[in-house]
């Protein structure tokens, strides 16, 4: 615990992050320092999309921060990244204007669902910082409540996911309906400004990206401070032995609720940043099979370790629009194969995989002659 | 409760009077009587099934009597009943429990155990802005040097042998400067030698803390025992001197003597 404002652990890490940052600073650069035909050039499309991987791997850090760190898995994390959106994408809504396809002020849904007038709730979405503090606080609360709920009457390990799986998808029953007054299964869509500029301009696309960039290395570093602080170790030792900690005088319910709305609030505010980018948030983000996909990109880059969650993110989804272009039948079943492949080979996901080579190098080395063993086992049987 | 300050009228420290409780219809704990003096090293023992760890249960608040007081004597003379507190709210008076399989924390190290077992800094922000002062790390090498583990400080808890886990669960328990400590079978799973070291440790405490120590292993007990209880299906059968105790007529039938008939 020496240097609390540098707190990462080897060499590799730091420039695991140098190059995180890097890549983060340039890749937007690319879209307009090269000319369109030039072989480095990144198109407006290619920044979106990996702004958005950019988001999902914020998303995947905080459901590590749970179920890595705490041994809570939770497998409703989707809803709070969902509500997020929603929050940010109430302003994006608002800033349509009167460009919808009705020509009034209200957003399209409500026109044609026969509203007279904006509901009362969606007034301070005029704000865009509002927005992006609700995209905080919605999750935030949601998560406070539950969790308070969950962990007051020691609901943990498959009943705790289990609840959270039934809390998403009651929510994303909520949001189909159509008198919920956030546009039933079509959601939000065709945004047209944000913060005053075209949202289809170049220059709003590197914004975002940017703005996703650093969010993740933000989530980044919070994280491992957190983990490096006593409030870190604790955080561990809840997943380690709960009983231990509450017989040290902890209160593991009020730590566990904190640990899930910092996590919820995360996910939040990589839903805001998500939404402009893809253009479309509806109710569908909230279904139980999003929020198992993010336990999949945690799983397959490494659970409990600081960068798998990234790795895994956006090595999935790169994996995800490849297939669904080339094999779009299999997707699934290839999501499926790597998953179990994952789960059985490698327990310690991507990020896992030099440790495991290094360790069988060194069993092979240690002990060459293990075939002798069996056989003595099996004389002395007889 | 009175503010003014009550001076102890009592040399006890813990008073657990006419508690029962029962899971389904089964009565863990009948009617139980039982008082704990400043400073004493009490051994409690009995068949399996006697109780005893519903009895410790009860004190450190990790279930709820049904009927009956757990009463504290806190030094400034208040006393305060247990059974309304939480876990945590117990601990934090000076009411340390160890379980019976050592419950380390596997992944941090054995220094980084005693931290998270000083008693101070445990609500969440404090956690947050928690810096170890001098002071700590002096108390902590303190612990680490009772339990002669100040060589494997660095090393994963995890991978500490038996003996040496229960050892930095006993030094976890100090570390909290505990009023009441409360062992259950800290010989278990010990060679002969690492229980004798157990013992002479316990020994050692007596008098800075009140220890209540939970134990099957007799010639653990010979070497401990000062005063011993002994519980049979929730209630006290007899208490004394170990000698008066394992001479007992009653107690060789319920205890000793189903010993040997196994």
């Amino acid at each position: 615990m020496n240097n609390r404002l540098l707190p990462f652990d080897t060499i590799g890490e730091k420039i695991a992050l140098a190059v995180l940052a890097i890549f983060v600073v340039i890749f937007p650069l690319m879209n307009t320092l090269f000319p369109a035909d030039s072989a480095l050039h990144i198109t407006t499309f290619q920044l979106s999309v990996w702004g958005k991987y950019l988001c999902y791997a914020v998303l995947a850090i905080s459901l590590n921060f749970l179920w890595g760190y705490t041994g809570l898995l939770c497998l409703g994390q989707c809803l709070f990244f969902a509500l997020g959106g929603y929050a940010f994408g109430m302003y994006l809504m608002l800033m349509i204007g009167d460009l919808g396809a009705y020509g009034t002020s209200l957003p399209d849904f409500m026109v044609f669902l026969g509203y007279s007038e904006l509901p009362v709730h969606w007034k301070p979405f005029y704000n865009p910082w509002f927005a992006v503090f609700a995209a905080m606080w919605v999750p935030g609360l949601v998560a406070f409540v539950f969790g308070m709920l969950a962990f007051r009457s020691r609901i943990k390990g498959v009943y705790f996911s289990i609840l959270t799986q039934a809390l998403t998808y009651a929510a994303a029953l909520l949001f189909f309906r159509n008198d919920f007054t956030f546009g039933g299964n079509n959601g939000f869509t065709d945004f047209k400004f944000i913060f005053g500029h075209d949202i289809r301009e170049a220059s709003v696309s590197r914004a975002l990206f940017w703005a996703s960039g650093f969010l993740l290395i933000g989530v980044y570093y919070l994280i491992a401070y957190l983990l490096k602080s006593k409030f870190g170790l604790v955080q561990r030792a809840i997943r380690d032995s709960e009983n231990r900690v509450r017989f040290s005088g902890y209160s593991t319910t009020h730590y566990k609720v904190f640990i899930f709305v910092v996590s919820a609030m995360i996910a939040g505010l990589a839903g805001a940043l998500y939404v402009p980018q893809a253009g479309i948030i509806n109710p569908s983000e909230m279904w139980p099979t999003k929020g198992l996909d993010i336990v999949v990109w945690v799983a397959v880059g490494g659970r409990g370790s600081k960068f798998g969650p990234i790795i895994g993110a956006v090595l999935i989804n790169l994996l995800k629009s490849y297939t669904t272009r080339v094999y779009p039948e299999s997707w699934l079943i290839i999501l499926g194969l790597v998953f179990l492949l994952v789960v059985l080979f490698m327990p310690n996901g991507v990020v896992g995989l030099w440790d495991q080579v290094k360790a069988w190098i060194q069993s092979r080395k240690a002990d060459p002659p293990a075939t002798v063993e069996p056989q003595l086992a099996v004389e002395n049987e007889s | 409760m009175v503010n003014s300050v009550v001076y102890k009228d009592t040399d006890l420290v813990l008073s657990v009077e006419s508690v029962s409780k029962s899971f389904d219809g089964f009565k863990a704990i009948n009617d139980l009587n039982f008082y704990l003096g400043e400073g004493e090293l009490r051994t409690i023992i009995g068949p399996n099934g006697a109780g005893k760890s519903t009895f410790m249960d009860l004190i450190t608040g990790r279930t709820r009597p049904d009927e009956g007081t757990v009463t504290f004597h806190q030094d400034d003379g208040h006393d305060l009943d247990l059974t309304k507190l939480r876990e945590y709210q117990i601990n934090r008076l000076g009411i340390s429990r160890k379980f019976q399989t050592p419950s380390v924390y596997q992944d941090h190290s054995v220094y980084d155990n005693i931290v998270l077992s000083l008693n101070h800094g445990r609500g969440v922000w404090q956690s947050l802005l928690y810096k170890e002062s001098a002071a700590d790390k002096e108390a902590i090498e303190e612990v680490l040097e009772t339990v002669r583990l100040q060589d494997l400080c660095n090393e994963r808890a995890g991978l500490l042998s038996h003996g040496q886990k229960q050892w930095l669960e006993i030094g976890m328990l100090l570390a909290q400067k505990p009023r009441i400590l409360l062992v259950d079978e800290p010989a278990a799973g010990m060679s002969d030698e690492e229980t004798e070291r157990t013992g002479e440790l316990l020994l050692s405490l007596e008098g800075k803390h009140s220890i209540m120590v939970i134990e099957h292993d007799m010639e653990f007990i010979r070497q401990i025992a000062r005063k011993v209880t002994v519980l049979h299906q929730g209630h006290v059968l007899k208490e004394g001197k170990f000698l008066e105790v394992a001479n007992d007529p009653t107690v060789k039938e319920v205890y000793l003597g189903r010993q040997k008939h196994d």
